[in-house]
């Protein structure tokens, strides 16, 4: 049997759980785990996803995320319920909960597989540059998938749910989450549709306008590669790459990028990349679907011009 | 403040990671080293908790004698202690690394004192295990929360803030605690020629380290698939916009 960690936040589903719970569907008898009160309420969306079982965990402690509590669940869990594999998301609260389990448990944990039906694994390295294929020798198997590797299709059956009592040290409420801010609704870097990035070819803070201008035109948002981050023209909330957000737009326009393994790994699931590079050998152009060769600060400007040229010529829009 | 931060050296690949011909590393004939840059905030912050709230940052790593460079780094920006756990060979597994680090801290804080914040990056650069920090706290018995982007220390704890899909999520931490950091907290200094010229005189502690190896081993690395696009030029210079905006259009993106 295969206990997938049903990641939720305050009762809202994470989409890289139902990649999980499809991952795991296709090796075997797949139960869930869901951790806290209010979770209860996603048995079917659990069960739509081929899980036949939800075990439901409920507790004082267990009123908001905590790392150590949650971890200290699933430890809980793997002791009574015997899973051949233990699986979570390979998102920031999916490795951090393993991690948590493993250390309690004092077993392995393999994080991000992208292949584990065999007796080997394959894991992601360097954030998706490079791949590991490796041996796990372990009772449990603990892991964590890798997001985006697996589709999230559905295969629904009737799941029922049952109580799992678990026997938490008040002592764990002190990592669980003691205030929230919620975010301002709006299109996010790693939710938007169109991104318009820029790298050090853009030459300063305010070279960033134009571009700025291009991704209010298409809808979209402005992200940035690590050189401009570490010069300091942009916030590292908008660092696309392996230690900034991992984007998926319909198009990424990469303006300026030389396209550096740890950049290109976070815009490579972008649908169609756009590369304008004064530099026709970049690595941002060659592995583009289009460039421009060109100085971006006359063909970003000149593409700006030209969609309100053809907006204004074109039957007004409703 | 006695702060402690764990570092690792990887190489600085540019526009491709290539695996040697045993596919048991790396190819580094021609590459640079470096840090994660998760790791680089979490020194150049406790460098900057140092200089607000007093007292001293050491720097620890796990690896070959070279990373000794690493550890010259974080004292150019101001760590005024190293400590080297010196391995030959192959990485270590995630869980031997964190027992040796685990026990290496518990031998310094048993002659120095317990340090008040252990700070690790989210996750390393090359393995990204996103584990070491984790189990070195429960080794020690303290409190850790990983993905932090905010720390701010007040007395005995501290108020550690991190990003989450729906806005962003406050912990508040008792000291001693353990701390993962991501990039983004602060932004790192440069080394001043001052602050190149200490780190050379910096003593170097080596601890050896010891443990009994986990249940994850490596077999060989892998090239990821690679994406294979025949690049369309859509032109040169500003000329371009029109064959761009008809791409765009094609595609769907301009409604
Ligand atoms: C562990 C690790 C993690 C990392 N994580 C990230 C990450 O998350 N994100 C990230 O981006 N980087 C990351 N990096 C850094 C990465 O290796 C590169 O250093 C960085 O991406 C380079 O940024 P850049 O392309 O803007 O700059 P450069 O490499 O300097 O490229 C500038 C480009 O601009 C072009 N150009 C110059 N002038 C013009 C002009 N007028 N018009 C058009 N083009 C022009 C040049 O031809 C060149 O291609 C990481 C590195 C490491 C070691
Ligand atoms: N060999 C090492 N030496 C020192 N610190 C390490 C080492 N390996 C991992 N770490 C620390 O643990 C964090 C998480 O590593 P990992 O579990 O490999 O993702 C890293 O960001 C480092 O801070």
């Amino acid at each position: 049997m295969i206990l997938v960690v049903v990641e939720h936040d305050r009762g809202t589903m994470s989409p890289a759980t139902w990649e999980a719970l499809a991952a795991a569907r296709a090796v075997g008898e797949v139960h869930a785990l869901t951790i806290g009160e209010a979770a209860d309420g996603l048995v079917d969306q659990i069960g739509a996803y081929g899980a036949t079982t939800v075990h439901q965990v409920h507790h004082d402690v267990l009123t908001d995320y905590g790392p150590e509590a949650w971890g200290e669940v699933v430890a809980q869990a793997t002791r009574a319920l015997s899973p051949d594999i233990v699986l979570a998301t390979g998102t920031d609260r999916g490795n951090e909960v393993m991690a948590h389990a493993a250390a309690i448990l004092d077993l392995p944990m393999v994080a991000n597989v992208v292949e584990f039906d065999g007796e080997n694994l394959v894991r992601v390295r360097w954030g998706g540059s490079l791949l590991e294929r490796c041996r796990l020798d372990a009772p449990v198997r603990l892991l964590t998938v890798a997001h985006h590797a697996f589709a999230a299709e559905e295969a629904p059956v009737s799941a029922h749910a049952e109580s799992l009592a678990v026997d938490l040290d008040p002592m764990l409420a002190r990592t669980v989450v003691r205030e929230r801010v919620e975010r301002k609704a709006g299109v996010t870097l790693s939710t938007a549709p169109v991104v318009v990035s820029g790298g050090r070819g853009v030459g300063s803070a305010e070279g960033f306008a134009p571009l700025l201008e291009l991704a209010a035109e298409l809808g979209g948002v402005v992200g940035c590669s690590r050189a401009v981050t570490n010069l300091g023209w942009r916030n590292h909330t908008d660092q696309v790459g392996q230690t900034g957000t991992r984007i998926a737009p319909d198009i990424y326009i990469a303006c300026g990028i030389s396209g550096a393994i740890q950049h290109w790994v976070g815009a490579m699931a972008s649908k169609k990349i756009l590369a304008i590079n004064t530099d026709a050998e970049a690595n941002m152009v060659t592995k583009a679907d289009y460039a421009v060769i060109g100085d971006l600060h006359q063909v970003v400007p000149a593409i700006t011009a030209e969609v309100r040229r053809r907006r204004s010529t074109s039957s007004p829009r409703t | 403040m006695r702060i402690l931060v764990c570092v690792k050296r990887v190489p600085a690949p540019g526009a491709r990671i290539n695996i040697t011909a045993d596919g048991q590393a790396v190819d580094t004939a021609f590459l640079g080293f470096t840090m994660s840059p998760h790791e680089e905030c979490a020194v150049e912050e406790a460098v900057q908790l140092v200089e607000q709230h007093g007292g001293e940052a050491t720097v620890l790593t796990l690896g070959p004698a070279e990373a000794d460079e690493q550890l010259r780094y974080a004292a150019s920006l101001g760590v005024a202690k190293a400590v080297l756990l010196p391995i030959d060979g192959p990485d270590w597994d995630p869980q031997l690394t964190a027992q040796a680090i685990g026990a290496a801290i518990t031998d310094i804080e048993a002659t120095d004192g317990a340090f008040d914040l252990i700070l690790f990056g989210n996750e390393s650069a090359d393995s990204g295990g996103f584990q070491v920090g984790i189990r070195v706290a429960h080794a020690l018995g303290r409190p850790v929360v990983n993905g932090i982007k905010g720390i701010d220390v007040d007395g005995g704890s501290l108020r550690a803030r991190r990003e989450a899909d729906a806005g962003v999520e406050v912990y508040e931490v008792s000291m001693p605690a353990v701390l993962g950091v991501k990039e983004g907290i602060n932004l790192p200094r440069y080394p001043t020629l001052k602050g190149r010229l200490a780190s050379k005189k910096v003593a170097v502690a080596q601890v050896v380290p010891q443990g009994e190896p986990g249940g994850q081993r490596m077999i060989t690395l892998l090239p990821a698939a690679e994406q294979v696009s025949a690049t369309v030029i859509l032109g040169n210079g500003p000329e371009a916009a029109g064959a761009v905006v008809d791409m765009l259009e094609e595609i769907g993106v301009l409604k």
